[in-house]
């Protein structure tokens, strides 16, 4: 087990290298023209450093004057020490600006993130053991459609049903405009109130396909010999379902969600943009419009990070919770 | 008795021309003749359980609505994508200012004569009573000579060197200065009632509303409002300054006026505490874009915000999101059955090598990236056409992943199976083993996949072109027809802007999903139904 894990990790380091490879390549291949306009827009701001030292300054991050492969290896040496350079919009240092937005942004993915569990599991439970009833045709058409919702039209209906005509929440912002003259409990009652609709959002898009993989994989349970001889025991069908089924469908869903636990630090960078909350999302958001390359690429190697430690989280938790896969 | 036999007489018939149908044409099988057994090919098969889908059904009715809504669409409505629409609107301009004294006035031969001094202190005279008042080494002297109008006079002379007034006195006939003694002689025959008085051998008139006349022609008049022109080449007539002084006096907000030309225009008068005047706006009617007009017959879905038809910038904008996302979706396959089939064919370590880089491009960040890059071409002003182009592939080749992760999975079964040993046995070479052979079988599961990658494929580039990175001005998307909500004000406003557009997205969206669940239902031949 443990050389299994240890050759995972192995084999994600090597992906990490290559995807960061890859992202430093597209950094290179930016037109110089268009860095330079930038520099030379940062450079107009009063009180800037000259467009030389910005131009200096990005090539010393990123070895600019060395070719590709020694560019590349020494900007590795240097991300591996946690040294990504002053974001050029936030100008203060790119890992400060990230810890100071990472938070607001996995409180919100991890109260989507619990709801999403508790409404699409129980649902697509529902669906899988009255298949083909009106019920299993109604979640599937509304798991179907949450899937198929773009966020940003969702978003824009919700405002303007709860905040244009209902007057509940404030369009956008994650503080309301008497912030300060609150107490500490009416301040935390404040950001909640202005988290409702962004979570709202991430956990009506993100629940069609955890209702849909729930189903799929309750289906292939509920198909499965075991389950037709606990039945000709003559348990009860709560007791096949929920004891029998439900057990052997969670070592899907646990690998599943284990996997996609690291994606809640990745922040939701349609929906933050949409509700301007400053989270990880917004902030990389605007840094890429802007073209601050330091943050860019820092959030480009931080995604990056996130999905490969889900594939792992994911994989080992597979050979973790099902007894049936070993590998040696 | 005779009807149930009728009843029956009737059932007997009807079964009897049923049967006589279905074996019309055809000889009479006997009972264990294999032609009476209707087959159907695995296809068939898979065609009538996705018939007797109806939730895919709908679907696909959705579907094909879009494509004609957009394909059809474009071609028949009357308009072109990027037509701009005029009307012509009341546009409000400042026109005038009016103000009413409310401090004195003083009229000067010049300037110099009556200094800002004096004028502070023959305020202060007036208030305390005292007859003369001294300003720099000059004592002056006042004298009321009508109502609340003061001629001050400079140490002993005769002739006033200033007049102290509530009321201004104005050039009717042009905008030059009158010469002081003829205002003076104005403002006492005002202020002192009376209807006539002579200036330099002529006889002049005045009436009420202070208008002084020479004959029939009015020369000037005097009044408590000032009333100036906003722009410099507007002069205001004299009946134009009387009807506003009525309109204030009464205080209407409105007035109309027709001047000499006959031209009728509606004049709006406000109240601003904070300059104490009022300010007067003409409405002109002027030559407008047709922005955010609602919902008509020439315009079903109203205008945009640069006037162009909602409803055929929606049909175009359907084309644009379904070529892309059918373009895309395309480069995706085609790159990932390629990689997919050799890695899955030839295993060993071009299986891994392929699939290492399945791994890297699994976790390249796709949409950053783009929005980088997006942000880099909005900066270099790249042609909104060539930028399209760059978007498809750009998409396509950072999404080919998953399909070739499908298709191997896929081989490395297919490939294990009789009918390939026999395609090997036959000597064909490798490409056509894996492209005639096997890749053909994996076609249901790659349909399926395609349908769905479809659906999302769309929403990207919509969430793309909402955020302004995808598809540009003029092209139309539903993404960039949607991103006009970002105004708060067609927010609130203007629903027929956003909520039609994100409607087409959201059903096509859906319909793929549910054509793609269906077809995935229908090609499985474990499925009961």
């Amino acid at each position: 087990m443990r050389k299994y894990i240890l050759k995972r990790i192995l084999i994600s380091l090597v992906i990490l290298v290559f995807v960061a490879f890859i992202i430093y390549l597209l950094m290179r291949c930016l037109p110089t023209s268009y860095l330079e306009q930038v520099a030379r827009a940062k450079s107009m701001q009063p009180g800037s450093k000259s467009f030389e030292e910005w131009m200096e300054q990005l090539a010393a991050t990123y070895g600019m004057d060395q070719g590709i492969i020694p560019g590349f290896i020494s900007w590795c040496g240097r991300a591996v020490r946690g040294e990504f350079g002053d974001s050029w919009l936030w100008t203060v240092p790119v890992t400060e600006k990230f810890a100071d937005s990472v938070w607001i942004s996995f409180t919100m993915g991890a109260i989507a993130f619990f709801f999403e569990i508790i409404i699409a599991i129980p649902l697509g439970i529902i669906a899988a053991t009255k298949q083909y009833t009106k019920v299993d045709y109604i979640i599937t058409i509304v798991a179907l459609a949450c899937f198929s919702f773009p966020t940003f039209f969702f978003a824009s209906l919700l405002k303007l049903v709860f905040s244009v005509h209902l007057h509940w929440f404030d369009l956008g912002g994650l503080i309301g405009r008497n912030y300060e003259q609150l107490s500490a409990m009416g301040q935390l009652l404040d950001k909640a109130n202005h988290l409702v609709m962004p979570i709202v959002t991430l956990v009506v898009i993100s629940i069609g396909s955890l209702m849909r993989y729930t189903r799929t994989n309750m289906l292939e349970v509920l198909n499965a010999d075991y389950i037709r001889t606990a039945r000709a025991k003559g348990l009860s069908e709560n007791r096949v379902i929920y004891h029998h089924a439900f057990r052997n469908t969670l070592i899907p869903l646990v690998t599943m969600l284990g996997g996609s636990l690291p994606g809640l630090f990745a922040g939701a960078l349609i929906t933050e943009t949409l509700f301007s909350i400053q989270g990880i999302g917004f902030v990389s958001y605007q840094s890429m419009r802007s073209g601050d390359i330091p943050f860019a690429m820092f959030y480009l190697v931080f995604m990056a990070i996130l999905t490969l430690l889900g594939n792992l989280i994911s994989d080992i938790l597979y050979a973790v919770v099902d007894p049936r896969v070993r590998i040696a | 008795m005779a009807e149930p036999d009728e009843k029956a007489q009737a059932a007997i018939d009807e079964a009897l021309a049923r049967e006589a149908e279905a074996q019309a044409g055809s000889e009479e099988y006997s009972l264990s003749d294999d032609r009476r057994v209707k087959t159907l090919s695995p296809t068939a098969l898979v065609v009538k359980r996705f018939l007797r889908n109806r939730v895919a059904m709908a679907g696909l009715i959705i579907l094909a609505f879009m494509f004609i809504f957009s394909f059809v669409g474009g071609v028949v409505s009357p308009y072109r994508e990027d037509q701009l629409f005029y009307r012509y609107d009341d546009q409000n301009k400042q026109y005038a200012g009016v103000t009413r004294n409310t401090d004195f006035r003083y009229i000067t031969e010049n300037d110099s004569d009556f200094p800002s001094v004096a004028r502070a202190k023959i305020v202060l005279a007036l208030k305390s009573g005292e007859p003369t008042f001294e300003a720099g080494d000059i004592t002056y002297r006042y004298e009321e000579v009508g109502e609340d109008f003061y001629a001050i006079y400079a140490g002993d002379g005769d002739y006033p060197v200033a007049l102290a007034t509530y009321n201004t006195v104005s050039n009717s006939l042009s905008n030059d200065k009158l010469p002081f003694a003829f205002q003076y002689a104005i403002l006492l025959a005002a202020t002192n009632g009376k209807t006539s008085f002579e200036y330099e051998g002529k006889t002049y008139t005045i009436d009420e509303a202070g208008s002084v006349m020479d004959g029939a022609t009015e020369v000037a008049y005097a009044s408590r409002y000032v009333i100036r022109a906003i722009m410099s080449d507007v002069f205001l007539t004299r009946m134009f300054k009387e009807q506003l002084v009525e309109a204030i006096d009464a205080g209407e907000s409105e007035f109309h006026f027709t001047d000499e030309d006959g031209v009728t225009a509606g004049y709006t008068i406000s109240f601003d505490s904070a300059t104490q005047g009022w300010s007067v706006m003409r409405s002109a009617s002027s030559k407008v874009f047709d922005t955010y007009s609602p919902p008509s017959w020439e315009h079903p879905l109203g205008t945009d915000r640069n006037g162009m038809d909602m409803l055929t910038r929606l049909m175009y904008g359907g084309r644009v999101s379904l070529y892309i996302g059918f373009i895309v979706v395309f480069i995706e396959t085609a790159i990932g059955v390629i990689s997919g089939g050799i890695s899955g064919y030839f295993g060993g370590w071009v299986d891994n090598l392929i699939m290492r880089i399945v791994d890297v491009f699994y976790c390249i960040p796709s949409l950053p990236i783009i929005i980088i890059l997006g942000a880099a071409m909005d900066a270099l002003r790249v042609d909104p056409q060539i930028r399209m182009v760059y978007l498809m592939l750009l998409l396509g080749f950072l999404g080919w992943a998953g399909v070739a992760r499908l298709v191997r999975g896929q081989i490395l079964s297919l490939r294990e199976q009789e009918f390939m040993v026999a395609a090997e046995a036959t000597g064909i070479r490798a490409s056509r083993r894996i492209f005639r052979h096997l890749i053909p079988n994996v076609i249901p599961q790659l349909i399926v996949a395609m349908t769905m990658n479809l659906g999302t494929t769309i929403i990207t580039e919509a969430t793309l072109s909402f955020l302004g990175l995808g598809v540009k001005f003029p092209f139309a998307s539903w993404g960039n027809i949607i991103s006009d909500v970002n105004e708060t004000f067609v927010l609130t406003n203007y629903w027929f802007i956003w909520i039609p557009a994100g409607v087409c997205l959201l059903s096509t969206v859906l319909a793929f999903n549910l054509v793609g669940d269906g077809l995935r239902d229908a090609f499985d031949p474990k499925m009961k139904r």
